[in-house]
């Protein structure tokens, strides 16, 4: 059943993106990315991590995707000209994108024992053990300095933006 | 029904269960429009609609059968995949994020909650994730429109549901860490010991997160006061002045399944649930299966009415907001009320533990 709906949103998740990259009208890319992320969301969840799939979709597809398509709208912005890439893309694009990839499931792969694996439905079938409860003790215990650190950057950026509005008003 | 297998017996109930509340939450959909109506015209001392069947109790019928058999009209320039592709995820989005309401006690039959479609432990944050994608409903049919009154409307609505998404969310924290849990079963569980007294809104002392709740959520379903995205003195009809027939009605019924969602939720985290105002006092009244079961879901749709009367209520009574005045309200008051709210439910929490 899990394994089923992961190979049926990860084939969806694939479409969709690149279903984004041959849509000519920027809304329907837009729309496919939103796609995407729910099918991402859903992939999270068949792996067990239900706090992570539901925050995906609140974060990713219900705000962040939202003032996409809002920026979209009201740009109104038009069809794009269909281009075949540039020759940097050809040349040191597709390989770099291929080198990363290997790169980061060597590194994934190679370190199966410390990285761990999850099985699809992962604690779900246990049922008893919330991995909010996890999730939270693992950010405010090992990892209380980068969660922090990422908090005050948001805030950083968040002031950036304000100041840089400010000029306008 | 021994010769079903356990799998069997969960897929069968499962369709029962979704048919059912689909079918209860469209009807509630149509006569909670005849009682808008109705209170509406009471306020504006006339009679609302009284024609058809007694004192107007058939009025959803004809009204269905009216938008069903008018002409679905399109103008030529829309966008014809989103435009139709909008008014099915509005509705869509609406009708889905009721599943996750328990609407009765915890009864399992064959290991099959009775009272609720689906059980998971993040139910909360499943809702507010639906409802977030509701908003591309709202977005593209304004765009895919293509007309000025449309967009303005939608652009109006998204700006407004992301705004007052942030106050929903942050004002239903203050809850959520009494609960200890985002399960809804836990967070009705946590508030059922003492009735009405230990209630999130009375007991919990979440009445201000109850207050900020209720406003963002009248923000969250465009109702009045805060109704900018249709406003019709400004905006003709907002994001559906294009839409026709059962298109329109897709939207209208996606509006009102909002707000019975809504009430749900409002219900489920500050006023108990389906529990009863009185606790376990009267217990040995009527203490029979059938009344244990049936009470709490009459006590759960009893609450869940009176926010749905509020909501006409404030209707009739309240004057509209002006744009900037909204976005103010939202992010300079709401917000930081909300965040305050918070840190003093965590203080008070973290005292007493």
């Amino acid at each position: 059943m899990h394994l089923a709906l992961f190979l049926l949103f990860g084939i969806l998740a694939v479409a969709a993106a690149l279903n984004l990259l041959l849509q000519r009208h920027p809304i329907n890319s837009a729309l496919s990315l939103v796609v995407v992320m729910i099918s991402l969301a859903v992939l999270y969840w068949t792996l067990g991590a239900e706090f992570l799939a539901a925050a995906q979709v609140i974060v990713y597809a219900g705000a962040v995707m939202v003032l996409f398509i809002f920026t979209v709208m009201l740009l109104n912005a038009g069809e794009e000209e269909r281009t075949y890439g540039s020759r940097i893309a050809y040349i040191a694009g597709i390989p770099g994108a291929l080198g990363v990839l290997g790169l980061i499931s060597y590194t994934i792969f190679r370190n199966k024992a410390a990285v761990g694996m999850t099985t699809t439905g992962g604690d779900m079938q246990t049922g008893i053990l919330s991995n909010l409860m996890q999730i939270s003790h693992q950010l405010f215990t090992n990892l209380l300095l980068p969660f922090e650190a990422t908090s005050i950057l948001i805030l950083v950026a968040i002031l950036g933006a304000v100041v840089l509005a400010r000029k306008e008003l | 029904m021994n010769h079903l297998t356990d799998f069997e017996i969960f897929l069968l109930l499962s369709v029962i269960k979704i048919a059912v509340v689909l079918v209860i939450t469209l009807t509630a959909v149509a006569y909670t429009v005849l009682l808008e109506r109705k209170v509406l015209g009471r306020m504006q001392n006339r009679w609302g609609p009284s024609r058809v069947g007694p004192f107007g109790l058939l009025q959803p019928l004809a009204d269905g059968i009216k938008l069903f058999l008018k002409e679905d009209m399109m103008p030529l320039a829309v966008e014809r995949p989103l435009f139709v592709l909008a008014p099915i995820i509005a509705l869509g989005c609406a009708l889905i994020s009721i599943s996750m309401v328990p609407f009765g006690v915890n009864y399992k039959f064959h290991g099959v909650d009775l009272f609720q479609v689906s059980d998971t432990n993040i139910g909360l944050l499943v809702i507010l994730g639906i409802t977030s994608i509701g908003v591309y409903g709202i977005a593209l049919s304004g765009w895919s429109s293509n007309n000025k009154y449309s967009l303005f409307g939608s652009l109006r609505a998204s700006a407004q549901l992301i705004s007052y998404e942030l106050a929903l969310g942050l004002s239903l924290v203050g809850v959520v860490m009494r609960a200890g849990s985002l399960r809804l079963r836990d967070i009705v569980h946590s508030q059922s010991a003492h009735g009405a007294l230990s209630w999130n809104v009375f007991g919990g002392l979440q009445i201000i997160a109850f207050f900020i709740y209720l406003m963002a959520a009248y923000a969250e379903t465009n109702r009045t006061p805060f109704d900018l995205p249709e406003a019709e003195s400004e905006l003709v009809a907002g994001y559906h002045t294009e839409y026709s027939s059962m298109k329109f009605a897709m939207f209208f019924m996606a509006e009102y399944a909002n707000m019975i969602t809504v009430a749900c939720v409002a219900t489920l985290m500050f006023f108990g649930g389906a529990s009863s105002p009185f606790g376990h006092t009267f217990d040995h009244v009527l203490n029979h299966t059938v009344f244990n079961l049936l009470f709490p879901v009459l006590w759960f749709v009893f609450k869940v009415f009176s926010f749905i009367l509020l909501y006409i209520w404030v209707r009739g009574t309240l004057p509209r907001f002006r744009y900037d005045q909204l976005m103010s309200f939202g992010w300079k008051f709401l917000l930081p009320v909300a965040m305050a709210n918070i840190l003093a439910t965590a203080l008070a929490l973290a005292y007493r533990s």
